[in-house]
C-alpha cells in the first residue's frame, strides 16, 4: 500500500476545545509532538474544529505549532462524533499527515476511534510513552495494558497516519512563547445539519462527587499492624480527610477486624494507584506491595529500618509513628489553613 | 412438588463443585439423568483449596486416561519426609522410576485449574453447572429432603436426591441434623502459599526432569509444638508451600496461621528450598481430620453426604481428594440405582454406605479410626521427637574426635533427656497399635 | 439498517407496542487482577488465568435487558473469541438475553481493534438481515485492552449514531426512532438526542447488574449458541486477524520495578522537623 505511506511530514495534534476553552492535554501533546518532530524533522500542526474558535489560534501558535488546520463552522459548535469525525477525516485524508495525536480524554477517545475506522488505519489508545524508532522512523507507542500489569509497545507499520491517544498528565505542557507565528490553513466541512443524527440537548456540569472509592482516590492513608490498635486509625482518618483521601489497610488489620474489608489494599484486596500513598506501620509484605506499588508518591513510616516497605517508598521515615503522625497531621493542617 | 419435566425439577442436585460434587455430577450425568451441580464460586473450582496432590485411581474411575488432557502440574516421582528441629533436618525419601512412567501414580495440581476442567467434563456429560449461587437451605417435605433453596430470585430447585458436597463446614448437613457441632480437635486449619519459581530452578533444586514432581511432608519444629505438619509440593512453575495444624491448638496457642506459615518459610532448611521464589497467592482451608469416628450420618431420606462434608479425609496419609472423588462417584452410583427403582428413601440410599464399606474409603478410615485421638494425646510426635532425633543425628554425624562409644552414650542421653526411655517405648507401642 | 421494515410498520399501524431488537456485544477477558508476567521471557503468563465477562459488558447486558423489559422486544448477545467464549454467551443468557451468537475462527485470532470491529459489524449486519437491529450496546472498554475503540469502530462501519460513555438512557421513542441519553464527560453530562439505530457504550454507573434468576441460570447452563465462523460469515480475509490489523505489538514488558527512594530523617531529628521536611517534599511533588 505504497500510496498510503506517501505522507506529508507533519505531526498533527488535535486541539480539543469545549465552549472555546482548550483542554490542557492539547498543550501536553504540542510539547510532546515538538520533541518527536525534531527526530524526523517534521512540522508540528494543530487541528482545531469548532464554532467561533478562530481567536484561539494565537495561543496555539504560542504553544509551538508551526501550522494550524482549522474548520470553523456552526455545525461544530458542540462536540458531536459524527460532525467532528467527518471534519477531521476529510482533512486528514486530504493532507495525510505522518502522525495524529489526540488526548486520551472522553472526547479524544471517542473521536480518534471513529476517525481511525474511516481512515482504516491503526490507533493505539492511552499511550504513556512515545518515541521515534531511529531506523524505521516509526512511532513507537507504549501503553499500559492488562490493568497496568504489563506495558506494550505498539507500531503501525504500513498504514498512515499513525494515530495515538495519549494519557493526560503524562507529558509536560509546551511552554508558551508570546508572539509566535504560524501558518493558518482554513478548511471547510461538507456535512449539513440535516445529515447529522444527533442533537445536543443540554449540558449539566458535575456536582461534587459524593462517593469516593479506594481505587479512584487520589490520596490513600493506609495503616498496618504497627498501628497497634483500632483506635489509632482515627489518626489516619483525620489525615485522610485533610488530604481529601481515603483510609486503606493491610491484610493483618482486616484480619484483626480493625477495619472492614473494603479498605484492604493488596493482592487479596484492592489494587490502587493514587498520587500519594501513606503507609504507616506497614511492613510491606509482597501481597501488600502488589496492590500499591504503582502509586505515584509513596511515604512510608516504620520503626524497622529494614522493613520491605522502604524498598518501594519515595520517602521513608524510620521512627515511631505515634510521635510522627501527630506532627505530620499538625504540619498538614497548618499548611492547608494557610492555603485557604 | 414439580414434575421432572418441569424446568426446575432434577433427578439429582449436587451442592458444591469440589472433587466429591463434581465426581458425583459427572457419574449421574453420564448415566443420562438430569443433574444440577450448584456452586458458590465464580466458576467451579474458584473457591476450592487443598494441598494439591491428586491420585490417579480416583479420577481414572470417572475419566479413563484423564492425565493425557487434564491440566495437571507434575507427576510425582519422589516423596520425602522431613523431621525438622530448629536448625537441622532428617529426611527420608522414596523415589521410583516406576512413578516416572505413564500412566503415573499421583500428580500435583492447582485446584482451581483442575476443578474447572473437571467441571467442564461434567458439563460435557450433560450436567447443569450452576455457579455463583449460594445454597441457603434444603427444602424438606414430611421429613424427606426434596429440594434446595438458593439465594437467587425464584431460587428453589427440586430433585429426587440432594447430595451435600458443601465442604467441611457443611451447614446443610448440620441443618438437617446429620451432624452436630464440630469438635475443633477434629479440624485442621491449613494455610498455603503458591510461590512462583522458574521451571528450571524447580527442576534443578528438586532433581527433576521435565514434568516430574516431588513432594515433601514436614514434621517437627515448623508446627511450633502444635499438632501439625508442613508440606512443599512442586508445580510446573511454582511451589505450594503450606502447613496444617489442629484448630484447637491454634486456639490454645493463639498463633496466627499466617505467622505460622511465615515462620516455616523462614526456617533455614526450608528457606533454601523456596529462595528466589515470589509468593503469588495465599489461601487458608479447614480440613476435617476427625476420621471414621467423627463421621456424620451420610444418608437420609432423599439426601446423601460426600467428601469433606462427610469427613472423608485420611489425615495420616494426607489423602482427601481421592476419598472425596470416590465417595462422590459412589453417591452417583447410588442415585442411578435408586432412580431405576424409583425409591429415594433412606433405606434405598443406605446402599451408599455399603458401596463405601466395600471401597478403600471406609476401609482406610476404619483402619486409622483411633489415630486422631492417639495423636492428640501425643503431641510430642510433632515436637519432641523430631528435636531429639535431630540432636542425636547431629551428634552421630559430627566428626569431632569423640569416640564412638562416647557418642552412643551422648545420644542415649539426648534421647532420654526429654522423655524417659520407658515413655518412648510406650509411645511407640501405642502408635503401632493406632497405625496398625 | 435505516430503511423501515414492513413488519414494524404493520405493527405500528395496529397501534401495538413496538418491539425493539437490541444486540449486546461482550468480550471474555482474563481476570487481569491475576495477570503475571514471566520475568525472563517478558511475556504474559496466560496459563491458569481465569476468564470472566468484561465487567463493563455486564452493565451493557443489564441495560439491554432493562430496555427490553421496558419497551418490549428481544436481546441478542454477541461475542468474538475462542470456542471457550461460549461461557460468556451463556452468562449473557443467564442475565436475560434471548439469543446468543459466538463468532469464532482461528482466522479471527490476533485481530486488533480495527479488525475486531470489522468482524463484529459484519456479524451484526447478518443479524440485522434476519431481524432489524435498533440498538447495539457495548461496555465502555475492556479491562484487558482498555482501548474503548471497538464500540465506536462498529458504529462507524454500520453508520449508527455513536453514543459513548452513556450513563443514563433517558427515553426511547420507537415511533420516532430516536432516543435521549446522558453521556458522562470528565466535567459533566452531555444530554444527546440520537436517531436510531444507534450504538452506545456504557459506563458502570449506568445501572446495578441484577442477580440472575435460577431459571435463567438453568436455561443458560445448557444453552448452545449459534456458532459463526469464517465460512459462515465469508469475510474479506485481508481485513481480519493479524493480516487485517494495522497495529502490531513490538514488545510486551513488565513495568520497570519501582526504585526505592530515600530515608528522609536523620538520627536525632525531632518528629516536628521530620514532619515539616516531609510536607515540603510533598508540596514540591504537588501531591497535596
Amino acid at each position: 500500500m505504497a500510496d498510503k505511506l506517501d505522507t506529508l511530514n507533519e505531526i498533527w495534534v488535535f486541539i480539543e476545545q469545549a465552549r472555546q476553552e482548550i483542554n490542557m492535554s492539547s498543550w501536553e501533546l504540542l510539547g510532546e509532538a515538538r520533541r518527536l518532530a525534531s527526530d524526523i524533522k517534521a512540522k508540528v500542526a494543530g487541528v482545531l474544529l469548532g464554532s467561533g474558535v478562530e481567536s484561539l489560534q494565537e495561543e496555539i501558535f504560542n504553544r509551538g505549532a508551526d501550522k494550524l488546520y482549522m474548520i470553523d463552522d456552526e455545525i461544530l459548535k458542540d462536540y458531536r462524533t459524527q460532525t467532528y469525525a467527518s471534519g477531521l477525516f476529510e482533512i486528514a485524508k486530504k493532507y495525510m499527515p505522518e502522525i495524529i495525536l489526540m488526548g486520551a480524554t472522553v472526547t479524544g477517545r471517542d473521536l480518534a476511534s471513529a476517525v481511525a475506522t474511516h481512515l482504516q488505519t491503526g490507533l493505539t489508545a492511552d499511550c504513556t510513552q512515545l518515541e521515534i524508532e531511529a531506523e524505521t522512523r516509526l512511532l513507537k507507542q507504549t501503553r499500559p495494558a492488562w490493568g497496568g500489569n504489563v506495558m506494550a509497545t505498539i507500531l503501525c507499520k504500513d498504514h498512515r497516519p499513525q494515530m495515538a491517544t495519549v494519557r493526560p498528565r503524562v507529558f509536560e505542557e509546551a511552554i508558551p512563547s508570546n508572539g509566535s507565528k504560524g501558518e493558518l490553513i482554513k478548511e471547510t466541512i461538507s456535512m449539513k445539519e440535516a445529515d447529522v443524527k444527533t442533537k445536543i440537548i443540554d449540558y449539566l456540569p458535575s456536582e461534587q462527587e459524593d462517593v469516593v472509592e479506594l481505587e479512584n482516590a487520589e490520596v490513600i492513608v493506609a495503616g498496618g499492624r504497627g498501628l497497634a490498635s483500632q483506635r489509632n486509625f482515627d489518626m489516619l482518618s483525620q489525615l485522610a480527610e485533610m488530604l481529601g483521601g481515603e483510609v486503606g489497610a493491610s491484610r493483618p488489620v482486616i484480619e484483626m477486624g480493625w477495619m472492614p474489608f473494603p479498605h484492604q489494599v493488596g493482592q487479596t484486596g484492592k489494587t490502587v494507584r493514587p498520587k500519594l500513598y501513606f503507609a504507616a506501620g506497614i511492613s510491606g509484605a509482597v501481597q501488600h506491595l502488589a496492590g500499591m506499588q504503582h502509586s505515584n508518591v509513596i511515604v512510608a513510616i516504620n520503626k524497622d529500618k529494614d522493613a520491605a516497605i522502604f524498598n518501594v517508598a519515595t520517602y521513608g521515615i524510620v521512627g515511631d509513628l505515634f510521635e510522627l503522625l501527630p506532627e505530620i497531621i499538625k504540619a498538614v493542617s497548618e499548611y492547608k489553613s494557610t492555603k485557604k | 412438588m414439580p414434575d421432572i419435566k418441569d424446568m426446575n425439577k432434577f433427578d439429582a442436585i449436587i451442592v458444591g463443585a469440589g472433587p466429591a460434587g463434581t465426581s458425583c455430577a459427572h457419574t449421574v450425568a453420564k448415566a443420562g439423568l438430569k443433574v444440577a451441580l450448584v456452586d458458590r464460586g465464580t466458576f467451579p473450582g474458584a473457591k476450592n483449596v487443598m494441598g494439591g496432590v491428586l491420585y490417579r485411581h480416583a479420577v481414572e474411575n470417572a475419566i479413563p486416561d484423564f492425565w493425557k488432557e487434564a491440566p495437571l502440574e507434575r507427576h510425582i516421582i519422589e516423596q520425602q519426609y522431613w523431621l525438622l528441629s530448629d536448625d537441622s533436618n532428617i529426611s527420608i525419601g522414596h523415589r521410583s522410576e516406576k512413578f516416572a512412567q505413564e500412566p503415573y501414580n499421583r500428580f500435583t495440581v492447582l485446584r482451581a485449574k483442575f476443578d474447572s476442567w473437571f467441571a467442564g467434563q461434567a458439563d460435557s456429560a450433560g450436567a447443569y453447572i450452576i455457579s455463583k449461587t449460594v445454597v441457603d437451605d434444603v427444602i424438606t417435605e414430611n421429613g424427606r429432603v426434596v429440594g434446595i433453596k438458593t439465594d437467587r430470585p425464584d431460587g428453589n430447585l427440586y430433585a429426587n436426591v440432594i447430595v451435600l458436597c458443601d465442604g467441611v463446614n457443611s451447614l446443610l448437613a448440620q441443618k438437617l441434623g446429620m451432624r452436630g457441632e464440630f469438635d475443633n480437635r477434629h479440624l485442621a486449619l491449613a494455610v498455603k502459599e503458591i510461590i512462583s519459581m522458574p521451571r528450571e530452578k524447580i527442576e534443578d533444586r528438586f532433581n527433576l526432569d521435565g514434568d516430574e514432581g516431588a513432594t515433601i511432608d514436614i514434621y517437627g519444629e515448623v508446627a511450633q509444638g502444635m499438632e501439625g505438619t508442613g508440606f512443599i509440593y512442586t508445580n510446573k512453575d511454582s511451589l505450594s508451600v503450606g502447613i496444617g495444624v489442629i484448630l484447637a491448638d491454634l486456639v490454645k496457642t493463639r498463633v496466627r496461621p499466617y505467622d505460622l506459615l511465615e515462620q516455616m518459610k523462614n526456617h533455614p532448611v526450608i528457606k533454601r528450598m523456596i529462595s528466589g521464589g515470589e509468593p503469588r497467592e495465599y489461601m487458608a482451608h479447614m480440613i476435617p481430620e476427625g476420621g471414621y469416628k467423627a463421621m456424620p450420618k451420610i444418608y437420609g431420606d432423599g439426601v446423601l453426604v460426600a467428601g469433606d462434608a462427610a469427613m472423608m479425609v485420611n489425615g495420616f496419609h494426607r489423602e482427601g481428594s481421592n476419598l472425596a472423588m470416590t465417595s462422590g462417584r459412589l453417591a452417583g452410583k447410588t442415585i442411578i440405582e435408586a432412580t431405576e427403582k424409583g425409591d429415594y428413601s433412606k433405606n434405598a440410599l443406605s446402599r451408599y454406605k455399603d458401596l463405601l464399606e466395600d471401597s478403600f474409603v471406609l476401609k482406610d478410615l476404619k483402619k486409622y479410626k483411633n489415630l486422631p485421638a492417639h495423636i492428640s494425646n501425643y503431641s510430642e510426635f510433632f515436637s519432641t521427637y523430631p528435636e531429639i532425633l535431630n540432636k542425636a543425628a547431629d551428634e552421630f554425624l559430627t566428626i569431632d574426635g569423640v569416640s564412638k562409644k562416647e557418642k552412643q552414650r551422648k545420644i542415649r542421653k539426648i534421647l532420654t533427656e526429654k522423655k524417659s526411655l520407658w515413655n518412648i517405648i510406650k509411645d511407640t507401642y501405642k502408635s503401632w497399635r493406632a497405625f496398625g | 439498517m435505516i430503511e423501515c421494515n414492513i413488519d414494524i410498520l404493520k405493527k405500528d399501524i395496529a397501534n401495538k407496542r413496538l418491539d425493539m431488537h437490541i444486540v449486546v456485544c461482550i468480550k471474555q477477558v482474563p481476570d487481569t487482577t491475576q495477570a503475571r508476567i514471566d520475568p525472563k521471557t517478558n511475556t504474559l503468563i496466560r496459563e491458569g488465568m481465569p476468564t470472566i465477562v468484561n465487567p463493563y459488558d455486564l452493565h451493557a447486558l443489564e441495560e439491554g435487558v432493562r430496555i427490553k423489559e421496558e419497551y418490549g422486544g428481544k436481546v441478542t448477545v454477541l461475542t468474538m473469541g475462542p470456542p471457550q467464549a461460549k461461557d460468556a454467551i451463556r452468562e449473557g443468557i443467564s442475565h436475560g438475553c434471548d439469543e446468543g451468537i459466538l463468532l469464532t475462527d482461528r482466522a479471527f485470532a490476533g485481530s486488533d481493534t480495527l479488525a475486531t470491529s470489522y468482524v463484529l459489524s459484519e456479524a451484526i449486519k447478518r443479524v440485522d438481515l434476519d431481524e432489524k437491529v435498533d440498538l447495539v450496546i457495548c461496555g465502555k472498554q475492556s479491562i484487558d485492552g482498555d482501548t474503548a475503540q471497538v464500540g465506536p469502530g462498529i458504529a462507524q462501519r454500520l453508520d449508527l449514531s455513536q453514543l459513548t460513555y452513556v450513563i443514563k438512557v433517558r427515553s426511547i421513542d420507537l415511533k420516532k426512532n430516536s432516543m435521549i441519553v446522558e453521556r458522562q464527560l470528565e466535567d459533566g453530562r452531555q444530554i444527546v438526542e440520537a436517531r436510531m439505530p444507534a450504538l452506545m457504550t456504557v459506563v458502570k454507573e449506568i445501572n446495578e447488574t441484577r442477580y440472575s434468576s435460577l431459571s435463567n441460570l438453568i436455561k443458560a447452563a445448557k444453552y448452545e449458541p449459534a456458532v459463526w465462523n469464517q465460512e459462515v460469515l465469508g469475510l474479506d480475509t485481508t481485513k481480519i486477524g493479524l493480516k487485517g490489523s494495522p497495529t502490531t505489538v513490538r514488545k510486551i514488558f513488565a513495568p520497570p520495578p519501582r526504585e526505592a527512594g530515600e530515608i528522609i530523617n536523620n538520627e536525632g531529628e525531632s518528629s516536628k522537623e521530620v514532619a515539616e521536611k516531609l510536607l515540603k517534599l510533598l508540596i514540591e511533588k504537588e501531591v497535596i
